[in-house]
């Protein structure tokens, strides 16, 4: 019996707390609504696309081919990001290149961001720092599917 | 002999009637959003604009309702085609017909004529309301039995052991306030509800009957569906009576509920806060009770009583909006238990005090 006493005390308070929060943000909204400036704010909402919040520093966006210092892809088409991504979406094929230091090089470079679940595996794979995630780019939707398959030229920018 | 004037008041009557309940629903749709969301820190649903005007998101409502009604009408191939589709419709209206006993105000004197603000000033008004509110219990009853799929069918079971659980409850919370007030009529209740307790109190039901007004407002609660007693729809992981509804008429049970909530806070304004009484506010105006008198015209004084009655009623609204995004879930037992092995007795010795504290005072 006292246990339920003690219960009911807490639901009670329960229901003032949810009632204060409503009250004082209230308040701070009225106060917003007249052009009051305070320092504490009625909400934490951030109105997303109005207002940006700066994209963190280790963030992992759209991905992006790096270039050699002559345009050509750094790719050497090692197949380690194929291999490593889990979602199986890269899809590369490979071409000789006319430098026999480096062998090879991309003639085709797929992502299929359909199923990438932008883990960033394949920016830590890669031996060559060819590829990386720090477009800023968060914003992928699209309205039609085809478009979010990626090729070389996409990706190279 | 009903004179056509007669027929025309009644039916602008039901029609304001109608007007306020499905419009003041439709905006507690949007309360209950906006209340939330400031209860929670957030802004809550502020971008549907006319114009590029948004004032704080008051036509997302119409949003929500253009948007269910183009979605698309899906009747399962399982089902039993009429009875589904009749069941929202069932629900619905059974709510939406009590509106009609709740009195707005007292009467306005236009000349000669003294217009009752009720729809219908039924004798039996409490039993009217009650009964209403049981019958749409067959809504949940039937939308659970012919979606004919497992988890409408347990949604369906279970809002109806709960509905009619809580209706018991429900029922005899009110015995207690019918033996004070003896009558069945609402108009009459919020009349004796205007009288003055030793002078200066008002009598309003909850100063005569506080652990009646618990006891129905926590059943009330109950009858309304929703979370913490929200076990029938379970929106949280979809084992409800209407999960097989989609588009308009999924939108009508929403709606229904919405409704309730409204049914419920007029109900406990009638009841139990004076209805539109306002304290020392008699037809003529105010007579304090330390000998101050303030006399207003007869339009002056129903404005206020109407004024007063919104307000009470949009305080239970938000009342049940708190509690409603307070607390979590019952557990189908504890829901049992709180409804057989609580409130049923508390009903019961409620009765009795009454009686015993009736046979001293008469
Ligand atoms: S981010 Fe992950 S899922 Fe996406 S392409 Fe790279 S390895 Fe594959
Ligand atoms: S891991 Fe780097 S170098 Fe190897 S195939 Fe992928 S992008 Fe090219």
């Amino acid at each position: 019996m006292i246990k339920q006493i003690g219960f009911f005390i807490e639901i009670v308070k329960g229901s003032i707390i949810t009632a204060r929060h409503f009250w004082v943000n209230l308040f701070f909204h009225i106060l917003k609504l007249f052009h009051i400036k305070t320092k504490r704010k009625g909400a934490a909402t951030i109105q997303y696309p109005d207002v940006r919040q700066p994209i963190a520093y280790r963030h992992r966006s759209m991905h992006r081919l790096m270039k050699h210092k002559d345009g050509t892809p750094r790719c050497v088409v090692c197949m380690l990001c194929v291999t490593v991504c889990p979602s199986e979406c890269i899809y590369v094929e490979a071409a000789e290149d006319p430098d026999p230091e480096i062998q090879k090089y991309p003639s085709q470079f797929i992502i299929d961001l359909t199923r990438c679940c932008f883990c960033g595996f394949c920016v830590e794979a890669c031996p060559e720092d060819a590829i990386r995630m720090d477009t800023d780019e968060i914003e992928l939707a699209r309205y039609d599917k085809e478009e979010l398959v990626f090729d070389l030229d996409k990706l190279l920018g | 002999m009903i004179e056509p004037i007669d027929i025309l008041i009644s039916f602008i009557k039901v029609i304001m009637a109608m007007m306020w309940f499905l419009i003041l629903a439709l905006y507690l749709t949007w309360l209950e959003r906006k209340e939330s969301a400031v209860m929670q820190d957030r802004v809550g649903a502020n971008r549907a604009n006319i114009f590029g005007f948004r004032i704080i998101g008051i036509f997302q409502p119409f949003a929500d309702a253009i948007k269910m009604f183009f979605k698309e009408d899906f009747t399962p191939k399982f089902s039993h085609k009429f009875l589904h589709n009749l069941a929202p419709f069932l629900s619905f209206y059974f709510v939406l017909v009590t509106i009609a006993t709740i009195p707005f105000a007292g009467d306005i004197k236009i000349g000669e004529k003294v217009i009752k603000l009720q729809v219908l000033d039924l004798n039996i008004g409490i039993l009217f309301v009650l009964a209403m509110l049981s019958l749409s219990v067959y809504g949940v009853l039937l939308s659970g039995w012919a979606s004919n799929s497992r988890w409408t069918l347990l949604g369906g079971l279970r809002g109806a052991a709960q509905l009619v659980s809580y209706e018991v409850a429900l029922g005899l919370s009110l015995v207690g306030l019918v033996m004070v007030y003896p009558s069945l009529k609402f108009s009459a209740i919020v009349e004796s509800q205007g009288a003055l307790l030793f002078g200066f109190l008002p009598k309003w039901g909850i100063v005569l009957q506080p652990l009646g007004f618990i006891v129905f407002f926590l059943a009330a609660m109950a009858e309304s569906e929703r979370v913490p007693f929200d076990l029938p729809e379970a929106e949280s992981e979809i084992v409800g009576y209407f999960t097989e509804y989609s588009g308009l008429k999924w939108g009508l049970y929403m709606f229904t509920d919405f409704m309730k909530v409204l049914i419920i806070a007029c109900l406990l304004t009638t009841l139990f806060f004076g209805g539109y009484q306002v304290p020392w506010l008699a037809a003529d105006g105010f007579h304090f009770p330390w000998g101050g008198e303030w006399l207003m015209s007869n339009g002056l004084v129903v404005a206020l009583q109407v004024l007063i009655f919104n307000l009470k009623v949009f305080f239970f609204c938000w009342l049940q909006i708190l509690i409603r995004w307070t607390y979590p879930r019952f557990r189908y037992d504890q829901l049992m238990d709180f409804g057989w092995k609580l409130l049923i007795p508390l009903c019961l010795i409620n009765i009795a005090i009454t009686g015993i504290v009736m046979s001293f005072i008469k």
